[in-house]
This record gives structure tokens, sequence and C-alpha cells, in this order.
């Protein structure tokens, strides 16, 4: 039985549907991020989980027992959740000890343990030898790890997280984003992480799951929305990508000035005569001077570099190939510096193009 | 797959019951409940006064019937027409004088490197603490026409006998009345300049403009609003202010709005006519404040706040000491004259004999505290009363803000809009309300305690809804639902998080609120009885029967007991717990 279940789940603001019949059910020891560009309705999501907002249609199911439904929701406090607010909501008037003790007081345990799993969840976030201090008296990235240990101490049934890094400075979220996922391996708690950064959800997740206006596009492992992506949505907001419209008759895709057969893509492509959208990423294609030796199923074309752009790690080239009317981007390395108007040749590789749809 | 179809039909069967059961339970939520009793509450505070002074202003005196005849004799005299005309050029000519004490002070404070800062403030502070009536009585003193101190020291030094100033004018009357005022557009001015940063300024300099173009130009013009809004405010405070133009107004035959009110209310009462006459004070108030509402309403004005904009005092170079000057002369005429004089009195047998050996006594305090037989009982009233208001509007305040922040009932905004309906409602017109609707039977609550406490509650309360909104809204609801996601009820919440956060606050708001009751006169005039004269009334019987050294003594002490209590309000909500704006 999944530890956390969410059915048919919808939240409406009169005729405005913040969060559109959502399914989704996580195992438990699962960690999910609900991934989306703001106002996708991933946080009004998050919180109907944690029983702040009621549902307007569908169900939330924890262990089997339903927990919201319209007009019966159980409250926040009788979840047996915790959550990561995105402004920390560290109580300045207690210390970092009487943060972090405070749920755990509130199960009525016997002060002598309150005592001792505060200290030890303090040494595990690193701010043991900070205990005593008031939250006035800390930096952001200290704040955050007293908001972890706070959250984690109770041993919830399900850990929330809503945009827990975005108050950080970059280097901070890089550092706080193992933090998480290292405290997840050393825990298993199933958890549920709100955020618009996708790197933050690549890096921490088992499962992303995109959302957009409302709905959920895909749910998939990490690598899979990057190299799989089922909707245009998806392809298009997870990292950089060329999408191209094409049509498959007789295998063969045909593309605006050239084709590709179907069986060399990596995945299979769907045998209807309706158009197809392919999802190429930067890195699937090179650039070189000279004509490249041309190997099976390997389409090479003629294109004109028609602007750059230099990133530091890689050079960002858009061509434009001499047939058709599309323009490309491709990411080459730093060395390979081709002048804006020059003739270069492009080579892809079907076997990293994404058959979207 | 039918496993998790059987526990889903089972589960939609009981979510299909519950609603039902739960609707039927939220009738008696304690916030449901909560709701009912503060509207109940703010009704009989709010609505009621004010709309029985509309209905009363239409009934025949004795039978109720529907009458004009009021409007009638409230404006068929030529006498209380001019009385209103008075009462509006002297709002005028108060705000425009209140503007140019203050504004100088503001810019002086805010953006300059003027000397004695910190002077400069307590000056302000002092200004706003003290009683407008006690600076009357004190200007009285100084600017008598014949025996103030002022005219005395000028016919001493010229041998003219022509006074030079007389405070029994109208000019007097609004000197004295800014002088208490201005305070109130330099918190307006001092925070919006607060708000600039010297990249403004730079920014005009950079382009070839000096100093002085550049504040006239770009500075004062960014602070506009809040120098129109600080005129308004000081424009309604003076048109509803009693206290100065009883004590100046009346000897000096001028006659304004709220002395006239004052007149109805001598024997025979016609609270009818007053009702009647007292609609354009409430009409001119409602339309002002909307006035300034739409005014600052348009944004990009004042609230160029600029992230991180450096702000560098200008330089005044050998200008400094006039600027200094300048402001040490306003506190002079606004505190230091007045209280010198004042304090001289009330320690002096005879106060026209000066500073003198033999001129001095204890016998005025002596006489007060030892022989009067209202003085005593009058402090222990004003402090009873004050505290008593104070608590009940605090603790209605705090109820309506935190209902309404985090929206717990539908329509919460009803709430916050009778609680902030006073602050447009002239406390003379309030008083004349509470009259109205509670004096007489069957409520019959003249004379009573209650019915002042009451008054002052519903006249204050927008003070403390907007401190207690603003403690509230700060406090984030994410620090509340932290506490509920870890298992905390709301009752716990509120309890463990939300009242430790916000008590400070609310102890600043419960003190301001008893400062501005202690000496709250306009109200109280219209609704003490005999045994429930407060300081402020008392302070205005005695000025009437014109003992200046015992007045003097009475003042003195209720100033004391106001510094005590500022000094407490520093202590525990911060040195600028009054001026702040909110």
């Amino acid at each position: 039985m999944p530890r956390l279940t969410l059915k048919g789940l919808s939240k409406a603001y009169g005729t405005l549907r913040v969060v559109d019949n959502v399914d989704l059910s996580l195992q438990e020891g699962e960690f999910v991020c609900l991934l989306g560009p703001s106002g996708c309705g991933k946080t009004t999501t998050l919180r109907m989980i944690a029983g702040f907002i009621e549902p307007t249609s569908g169900s939330i199911t924890m262990d089997g027992e339903v927990l919201s439904a319209p007009g019966a929701v159980l409250p926040p406090e009788r979840r047996r959740m915790s959550m990561i607010f995105q402004s920390y909501a560290i109580w300045p008037n207690m210390t970092v000890a009487e943060n972090v003790g405070f749920g755990l007081k509130l199960q009525k345990l016997p002060s002598a343990e309150v005592r001792a799993r505060t200290r030890q969840i303090l040494e595990v976030v690193q701010m043991g030898h900070l205990a005593d201090r008031y939250p006035a008296e800390l930096s952001g990235g200290q704040q955050q790890r007293v908001a972890l240990a706070r959250a984690i101490v109770v041993k919830p049934s399900v850990l929330l997280l809503d945009e827990p890094l975005s108050n950080l400075d970059a280097n901070l979220r890089e550092e706080m984003r193992f933090e998480i996922r290292r405290l997840h391996d050393e825990f298993r708690i199933t958890t549920v992480y709100v955020t618009h950064d996708q790197s933050e959800a690549m890096a921490t997740a088992d499962r992303i799951a995109v959302m957009n206006a409302g709905r959920i596009e895909q749910v998939d492992a990490p690598h899979l929305i990057y190299t799989q992506p089922r909707t245009r949505f998806v392809a298009a907001f997870i990292g950089r990508t060329n999408l191209l419209e094409g049509r498959l008759a007789d295998g063969e895709i045909g593309l605006d000035g050239f084709s590709l057969r179907a069986a060399q893509l990596g995945q299979k492509v769907p045998d209807a005569a309706r158009p197809i959208l392919l999802s190429v990423r930067p890195q699937a294609m090179s650039l070189s001077r000279s004509q490249p030796q041309t190997r099976e199923g390997r389409p090479v074309l003629a294109a004109i570099v028609a602007q750059r752009t230099y990133l530091g790690e890689s050079w960002d080239y858009v061509v434009r190939p001499q047939e058709g009317g599309l323009q490309l981007r491709v990411t080459a390395p730093p060395l390979q510096v081709h002048e804006v108007g020059e003739k270069v040749w492009l080579e892809l590789d079907p076997q990293q193009i994404a058959v979207v749809s | 797959m039918t496993e998790s179809a059987a526990i889903l039909s089972k589960s939609d069967t009981e979510a299909a019951r519950r609603p039902g059961l739960l609707r039927r339970l939220r009738y008696l939520e304690p916030s449901n409940l909560l709701w009912v009793l503060l509207i109940g509450a703010l009704l009989f505070l709010v609505a009621i006064p004010i709309g029985k002074l509309l209905v009363v202003s239409f009934e025949k005196q004795g039978s109720g019937a529907f009458t004009l005849a009021n409007y009638a004799t409230a404006y068929g005299r030529a006498r209380y027409l001019e009385a209103l005309g008075n009462s509006l050029m002297l709002g005028a000519l108060s705000a425009l004088l209140s503007v140019v004490f203050a504004v100088p002070l503001a810019w002086a404070v805010s953006r300059t490197d003027m000397p004695g800062k910190g002077l400069t403030w307590a000056m302000v502070m002092g200004a706003f603490i003290m009683p407008p009536y006690l600076g009357a009585v004190g200007w009285i003193l100084l600017a008598g026409p014949n025996s103030g101190f002022v005219n005395q020291a000028w016919t001493w030094l010229t041998g003219l006998q022509a006074p030079l100033v007389n405070v029994y004018s109208f000019f007097g009357l609004a000197l004295v009345i800014s002088l208490h005022s201005f305070p109130l557009i330099f918190i307006f001015v001092k925070s919006a300049l607060d708000l600039i940063s010297s990249e403004m300024e730079d920014a005009a300099n950079i382009l070839g403009a000096g100093t002085w173009t550049t504040t006239r130009k770009v500075t004062l013009p960014l602070v506009w609003p809040a120098v129109l809004g600080g005129i308004i405010v000081v424009f309604l405070e003076t048109v509803a202010l009693f206290g100065t133009p009883a004590i100046i107004g009346i000897p000096a035959r001028i006659n304004v709005v709220t002395t006239q009110l004052w007149q109805f209310f001598e024997y025979p009462v016609r609270v009818e006519v007053a009702a009647a006459y007292a609609m354009p004070l409430l009409l001119i108030t409602i339309g002002m404040i909307a006035v300034q509402k739409l005014l600052l309403a348009r944004k990009g004005f004042v609230s160029q706040t600029g992230k991180g904009g450096e702000r560098r005092p200008i330089r005044l170079g050998r200008w400094r000491w006039a600027v200094w000057g300048y402001c040490g002369f306003v506190g002079l005429l606004a505190v230091l004259m007045p209280l010198a004089v004042l304090l001289q009195a009330s320690f002096a047998k005879a106060w026209g004999r000066g500073l003198a050996w033999d001129n001095l006594t204890l016998g005025n305090y002596g006489y007060l505290l030892f022989r009067h037989e209202m003085a005593l009982p009058s402090i222990w009233n004003t402090l009873w009363f004050s505290a008593a208001s104070a608590t009940a509007a605090v603790v209605i305040a705090v109820l309506v803000a935190y209902i309404v922040a985090r929206r717990l009932v539908p329509f919460g905004s009803v709430l916050a809009f009778l609680a902030m309906a006073p602050f447009v409602i002239p406390g003379i017109v309030m008083a004349i309300g509470f009259y109205a609707a509670y004096a007489a039977p069957p409520i019959a609550l003249y004379g009573t305690a209650l019915i002042i406490i009451l008054a002052f509650t519903a006249r204050f309360l927008p003070i403390a809804f907007a401190n207690s909104a603003a403690a509230v809204r700060a406090v984030h609801p994410e620090m509340e639902e932290a506490a509920r996601i870890l298992g905390g009820g709301r009752l716990l919440t509120v309890r463990r998080i939300t009242a430790p956060l916000i008590i400070r606050s609310l102890i600043g708001g419960w003190l301001i609120v008893f400062i501005v009751a202690s000496r709250e006169l306009s109200a109280a005039v219209f609704l003490v009885g005999p045994r429930t004269r407060t300081m402020s009334v008392l302070l205005y019987d005695l000025s009437e029967a014109g003992n200046f050294e015992v007045l003097a003594a009475f003042g003195g002490l209720l100033l004391l007991i106001t510094l005590v209590l500022v000094a407490i309000g520093m202590k525990l909500a911060g040195r600028d717990f009054m001026l702040r704006r909110s």
C-alpha cells in the first residue's frame, strides 16, 4: 500500500482551477519533487497535503486513511506530518533547542528523551554547538538547518518541503540540496518537495512530478524526465532543447529540410499518421568544419552559424541548416570556435533524440 | 486494484457522511461564536451611537416625531454659521502654521548633519505628549494681553504699553493649536524623507542642480503627499478640538463648532440640535479622509525605497547653526516656554509676580492633594477609566485583527471596517452619539463610569486596531503553521507561538491608548457626571474658575503622570513607540 495517495485532487478558487485533477502516489521512503513554474499549483498541492487547504474535489489518503476530502479535512496537527517552510518559520522567541524540541514536547515525551533526541538531531545537522542561540543570531543556512532538524526529529510519516532553499544564496543552495538528500538517505522519510528549480529537483528526488497549470504533466525518475519527456511542456521546461515537428511515412520521419529513419531513434515511434514532436538536446548534435564521414543513420547537414554565445563551460551556437527553415541550438566545447556566418557541418545522434508525442 | 477500489469506495461513503456532521459542528466553532460576540460589541460601540446621532437629529425633542426643525435651529442663526466658518478657517490656518514648524524640522532631522538632532526629537516628542489644553494655559500666562510674560518683557524693554502679542485672538488661537499639532506633520514627513535614498538627490546633483535646487525640486516634491496627508490630519484635529478653543476662544469671543456644540449642551440640553449641528463635522472628516486615501493610493510617489539605497546627510556647512536655531526656536515656543511658566505658576503664590523666594510655595499642590474634594478622585478616575478602556480596546482590536488576518470567518472585513470606523468620527461627535444613545433611560448610563469607558474604548479602537493589525501581520502565518503541522492545535499555537510574538507590540498599543485616553477632553466633557470627572475635565473646570496657580499645579500633576507612563512605554516598547507611524 502506498504511504501517500492523491486521487483526482483539485482546488478551485471561483472558476480558477489552481490544482486540476492531480493523481500521485508515494511509496514509503520515497522522495518526490513537485517541479513547475510559479503559479503551477505545486505549493497549493503541498498545502492540501499538509491540511491547510481544503480540496474542492478528490482525496488525500495516508496509509489507507482518508485525510482530506471536500468538507472533511483532518486538521494539520493530527496528520503526524512535518513541514519546512519557505520562510523557515523558526520561532524567534525560542532558542534553537527549544525550536527543535517543540514537536517532541507536543508528543508529551519525557523531557530526558526530548533533550536527548534534540541534541542528537542537532549533531546530525551540525548545529550542536549552537543549541542555545536565538534564531536572530543565526545565518540563513543555519536557520535552514534548524528547520530541517525541527521537521525530522519528530519522525514524521511524511515530510513536506515548500521551496526550502529559495532564500539562500547560490553556493549555500547547492550545499543544502546535498544535505537534504543526505538526511533522506539516512532517515528514509517519505518526502514531498516543492521547487521551481530543476537542478534542485534533479539532485534530490527519486521521482519528479512536473506540474503545469494545475496539472501533473509527467512523473518519472530525473534522468527519464530529461531524456524521455512525454509532453511539449516537459521537454521545453527541463533543460534546453530543440523541438522539431515531423511526420512519419514508410519508416521515415520527415522533418523540415531532412529526414530520419524511425528505427534508429532510441525510442519507439508511435505508429500513427499524425504529427510527431521530437526533442533534440543541444548536446545531441555536433559541429565540424569539414564534412565528417557519413556514418550509418547519422544525418549530416550543411549549416551556417547564425549566433554564438560563450558560456565559459561551453559554446552555445545557433545554426541554420541550408535546407529548410530550421534554427537549431547546439552545444560545443570551449575550444571549438566558429565565427558567425561560417559554414559548418552538423551531425545528429538519433540515439539521443526523444519522441515527445 | 479491487482492493484499492474497495478502500476508496468505503472512504467515499465516509466522506459523504462527514460533511453534514461537520457543517453542523461548524456552527459551534469558537471562532464563529467569537465573531458574533465581536459584531455585537462593535455594533454597540460604533454603529448604534452614530446611527442614533443621525436619527436624533431628525427627531422632535420628547415626542420623537420626524422633524427638520433641529437643522433649522442649528443653522438658523448667523452666530452658528459664523462658528462653522471660524472652525474651517482655524483648521486651515493651524495646518498652515504646523507645516511651517514641522517641515523644516523633519528635513533637518532626517536629511542633514544638523547638530542636536536628539534634542529636536525630544522637543517634538514633548510637544506631542503635552496635552493641548495645558499648552493653552501656558500661553495664556505667556501672552495674555496685559500680564503675559512676553508682553511684560516687551514693555520693560521698549517702554511701550501696547502688548506685543495677544493670545486672545484668532491668530493666537491658531498658533497655540499648531504648536501642539505640528508633531503629526513632522512624523508623516520625516518617515517619508527617511525612505528617500541619497541617490535620488545625487541623480539631480549630477545633472547640475545644487543642494537648494535639489531639495526644492526633488526632495520636497517626493514627500508632498506626506505633507498633504499631515495637513489634512491637522486640519481635522483642529476642527474637532475642544480644549484650546474653549480655554482661549471663549474669553476671546471666538466661537467655533465645538464650543458651540458645548453651548447646546448647557441647560436645557438640546441634544437634537447638537446632533444636527455636528453633521458638518462628521461629513468634513469623512470627506477629507477619503481625499487623503485617494491621494496616498497613487502609488510610486513616496514609496520609492530603492533597495539598499545609501543615505548620506546633507552637509549644511555654516548654515547648520541657523537650522539648529530654528529648531530650537520651535522647541522654545512649543515646549520650553509654556512648560517653564506653568511650573513657575504652579509653585507661585501669585504667578504675575514672577520668580522670587517670597513668591515660592507648595500650597497649590498641597491644596489639590489634601483639601480639594475632586482632585484626587479625578486622578483615580482618569487612571482607571483609561486602563479599562485601553484594555477593552486592545482586546477587541487584537481579536478582530487576528480573525481578519487569518481569514477565520467569512466577511471578516466587516469587523475590520467597524473597528476602523471611529477614525473618521471626531471625538466630540462620538460623545454626542453616546449621549444620545445611552444617556437616557432605558439604558440610563448618564453620569456612570461605564459610559465614559465605552466612549473612550470606541474612540480609540482604531489606534488599538492599527497597532494590533500591524503586530499580527508581522507574524508570518508560517510561524503558526509550523506549530500546527508538528501537532499543536489552533489554541495552543496562539498561546505558545503567536501571543509571545505580539505581546510587546500590544503593550505598546495599550500604553498609547492609555496615554491618549488619560488626556482626552472633548469626549469626556459631554459625558462626565458629578462623580466621574476626569483630570482633563477638572482642569477645564479650573480654567473657567480662573485660579491659574492651582490650575498650573494640577497641570503639573497631569504632566507628571503622563511622563511616567511615557517612560514606561519607552522602556517596554522602544524609544519612538508613540511617534511610530503605522
